[in-house]
């Protein structure tokens, strides 16, 4: 039972805060209002619906929504909201870090486990700040004889190229960071760097786990690289553009995993393999090669890979769902007006709405295909690996091809096929 | 001339010994223990060629204490604790040829039931020690589901051993005369009801781990030892009759109560990894009809335990008595000279001989069989190094 000090005084207590509530007055009079004003007055504000912001003009936005919904238009649509907010790092690092939690309790009901139960009271919601906390606070490691620039610079590369890919995935008509013609080929560019990275982080490591683990993961990358890119070949074969938008809108009626269902297979697989998931997680195999290529790591170097791999996950799930599974499409379940008789310009657009909700159900159900290996399998060994990509793969991908050829020259899919729109 | 024919020989020389050098180059040295993942208190060192193990020596005793040593200052009650430190997940089963070789020593005859109560602690105990063997050897392969499950499983054992014996995984439970308490009320059918879901279980441990594709990639025709060779090197248990040899030390000199049950020896002839670790699987579920066998033919009430003297001796003499533990014969050989305390204790335990196959195995496969080599081998760091 809490009691109150013996040298409590409620007058000195009111005292206090009124003293406190003083001090705050008195310096945002004299410091905040005149740094808020020297800003608006010197800093040039982009014009809004034609109209200089001068501070009147902000203020008087502030209350009044038909001022409001303009300013936070202009905001949605600037390139940095698309890059921090949406569909970039911050939609990114949630659906991470949803992915992080589900794991956790999905694989904990498979192996008739609870998992974290008490961060956050909730179902240990907030386990992963916790951990984030932790590896944060904790002293990051520098094996002697390592190369300092490359062992500080890799896991900073690794997370940026996890993020130029979330860049080129579009999460909705029109919301991609960096919308190319060639999407799709920037995409495997990108990922292309990964084993490069994890074997100049293991080289780096001057250590004999990492440098196995390292070799182990530019094997296996390369091996599946070609089986991923002849796969989705596939698709761009039927879809008839590179763009990735384009491929998404181009199955409307019909997803492509209806008709290239070896095609989805063999990409589910290798992006397996690329994400080093079990079966496939040779490179950090742990009973082996104690933590593969991620051995010297410590602190948060190691938090930054996860962060990485997560995003990484994220990024190649939720291609799955724009080459395959149609992108954003499905049933349109928002109201067109969420205020009716309200005139004027408007945030809600229920198309835009309804593209991120099935994109994100759908990424959310990818991602849980991607989680579900780690409790059935073992993990697999690196020769049957090498087989399996080179030759199994690669044939499966290549009929695969013969496929969607066929189906453009019968006429059936492509420009002005049977079942296109 | 024979200047010229000098310097020769030399350069041949010289020469010979860099292509050794450049050949110890290509090897890489890895220390796996004792603080790799996949070891346990235990180090091997091996040479690896590529992904080719070239050579492996075995280095165990990081957890030596000298339990033969102390043996001889404690007498024989006193040393029944200590005893199953090197093991205590099969402690039973550790103080069990104890015990044995004890009465022998000062002629102390076992109640039947006290009998029947010993071998059926001693199979219950044999099933937590496997369900923590497949534990580990799940993990080691990969498998995290294959970790989780047969841990859960275990903790229902050690709950009804709990029962049994008043402790959770250090029982001292067999004690020479006997055992320590009797079973409590309603034991039989806890014990039954338990025996029939662990079978159910079972059967999805095949269907999860046991017939996955994977799984049998990674160990069909992996380190296979032959009949032969498992002679020749003197493994046991699990890893001998994994070779085609149906060797069990409860058919081949029953002890107590096992040459009334009726049971099969569970053996396999290939002799690969998949076969040593299928084995367990089959004895633990030999072990479940075993332990249905004897709570039937068990009598219904009686002595558990002879009457001791405080201190029990016996004349001057030695025996040599073993059981089938969860790894192998596991024999004592004591001798006494007359006193409370042995004269010499000598423990013959299964880990340590199945050690022996590992660098037999080891040199010549790849890298990533070593984890399903080195566990298949039911091999117990604590244990071999006693």
């Amino acid at each position: 039972m809490a009691t109150a000090p013996k040298d409590f005084r409620f007058g000195n207590f009111v005292g206090s805060l009124i003293r406190l509530i003083l001090w705050i007055l008195v310096i945002v009079t004299l410091v905040g209002l005149p740094l808020i004003f020297i800003v608006l007055f010197y800093v040039p504000l982009p014009p809004v619906n034609g109209e200089v912001l001068t501070p009147y003009l902000f203020f008087s936005m502030m209350v009044d929504p038909t001022r409001t919904v303009p300013i936070i238009n202009f905001l949605i649509h600037t390139d940095f909201f698309r890059v921090a907010v949406f569909p970039g790092f911050t939609y990114a690092a949630l659906l991470a870090g949803a992915t992080i939690f589900i794991e956790r309790k999905f694989l904990a009901k498979m192996q008739l486990r609870i998992g974290p139960l008490y961060a956050g009271k909730i179902e240990g919601i907030l386990q992963l700040i916790a951990d984030g906390l932790k590896l944060i606070s904790k002293e990051i490691i520098v094996p002697s004889g390592a190369d300092k620039l490359i062992f500080w610079t890799a896991p900073v590369a690794f997370v940026v190229t996890s993020a130029a890919v979330v860049s080129l995935i579009p999460a909705a008509p029109g919301w991609v960071v960096a919308d190319l013609d060639v999407g799709i080929i920037a995409v495997f560019a990108f990922l292309g760097f990964f084993p490069l990275i994890a074997l100049l982080f293991s080289w780096a490591s001057n250590s004999k786990y990492p440098f196995i683990g390292g070799l182990r993961a530019l094997h296996q990358m390369i091996a599946f690289e070609i089986p991923f890119i002849l796969s989705a070949l596939s698709v761009v074969i039927l879809a008839g553009s590179l763009n990735l938008t384009d491929i998404a809108e181009a199955q409307h009626p019909y997803w492509f995993v209806l008709f290239l269902p070896i095609s989805a297979f063999v990409f589910y697989i290798s992006s397996l393999a690329e994400l080093e998931r079990i079966p496939f997680d040779l490179p950090e195999a742990e009973s082996e090669i104690v933590a593969g290529w991620l051995t010297e790591t410590s602190g948060m170097i190691y938090g930054l890979i996860q962060l990485g791999t997560y995003i990484k996950l994220y990024a190649l799930a939720a291609l799955f769902v724009i080459l395959f599974l149609g992108g954003w499409a499905g049933p349109q379940i928002f109201p067109e007006e969420i205020m009716p008789g309200y005139t004027g310009d408007k945030i809600y657009n229920a198309t835009t709405v309804n593209a991120v909700f099935w994109f994100t159900i759908k990424t959310l159900g990818m991602i849980m295909l991607v989680l579900l290996p780690r409790g059935i399998n073992p993990r697999i060994r690196i020769d049957i690996l090498l087989h399996t990509g080179w030759y199994k793969l690669i044939v499966l991908a290549f009929i695969n091809i013969f496929v969607a050829l066929s189906l453009v020259y019968g006429g059936i899919l492509g420009p002005g096929g049977l079942l296109s729109t | 001339m024979e200047n010229f024919e000098q310097k020769f020989d030399e350069t041949i020389r010289r020469g010979l010994e860099i292509v050794k050098e450049t050949e110890e180059d290509r090897l890489m040295t890895l220390s796996v223990g004792p603080q790799h993942p996949g070891s346990g208190h235990f180090r091997f060192t091996i040479k690896v060629d590529g992904d080719y193990i070239v050579y492996c020596d075995p280095d165990p005793g990081y957890v030596h204490r000298g339990e033969e040593k102390m043996c001889e200052y404690r007498n024989f009650i006193q040393n029944i604790p200590h005893l199953e430190r090197p093991v205590i997940h099969d402690s039973t089963n550790i103080t069990y040829s104890y015990s044995l070789a004890v009465e022998e020593l000062t002629n102390i005859k076992v109640p039947l039931r006290g009998q029947y109560i010993r071998a059926l602690a001693s199979e219950l105990n044999r099933q937590v020690y496997t369900l923590y063997w497949l534990g580990i050897y799940g993990i080691f392969l990969g498998h995290s589901t294959m970790f989780m499950w047969p841990l859960g499983d275990r903790e229902l054992f050690i709950d009804l051993l709990e029962a049994l014996t008043g402790a959770r995984v250090t029982h001292a439970f067999n004690i020479p005369g006997g055992v320590r308490n009797d079973m409590p009320e309603g034991f039989k059918d806890r014990c039954l009801r338990q025996v029939a879901y662990f079978e159910k279980r079972l059967v999805e441990y095949e269907d999860i781990f046991y017939n996955n594709p994977l799984f049998r990639q990674r160990t069909e025709g992996v380190g296979i030892l032959t009949k032969e060779d498992a002679i020749k090197l003197g493994v046991t248990g699990s890893v001998l009759r994994a070779s085609g040899i149906p060797f069990d030390v409860r058919k081949a000199e029953p002890y107590d109560v096992y040459d009334e049950i009726d049971f099969k020896i569970q053996y396999m002839k290939t002799g690969d990894s998949y076969a040593r670790s299928m084995v367990p699987l089959l004895d633990m579920k030999e072990s479940c009809h075993i332990i249905r066998e004897l709570l039937d033919k068990m009598p219904q009430s009686g002595e558990v335990r002879a009457k001791l003297q405080p201190n029990p001796k016996g004349p001057a003499g030695e025996s040599y008595k073993r059981v089938e533990s969860g790894r192998g014969a596991l024999g004592y050989y004591i001798v006494s000279d007359g006193t409370p305390k042995p004269y010499r204790v000598k423990l013959s335990v299964g880990s340590f001989r199945n050690m022996l196959a590992l660098p037999f195995l080891l040199v010549g496969s790849k890298l990533a069989d070593m984890p399903s080599i080195y566990w298949s081998l039911n091999y117990w760091p604590v244990e071999a190094d006693r």
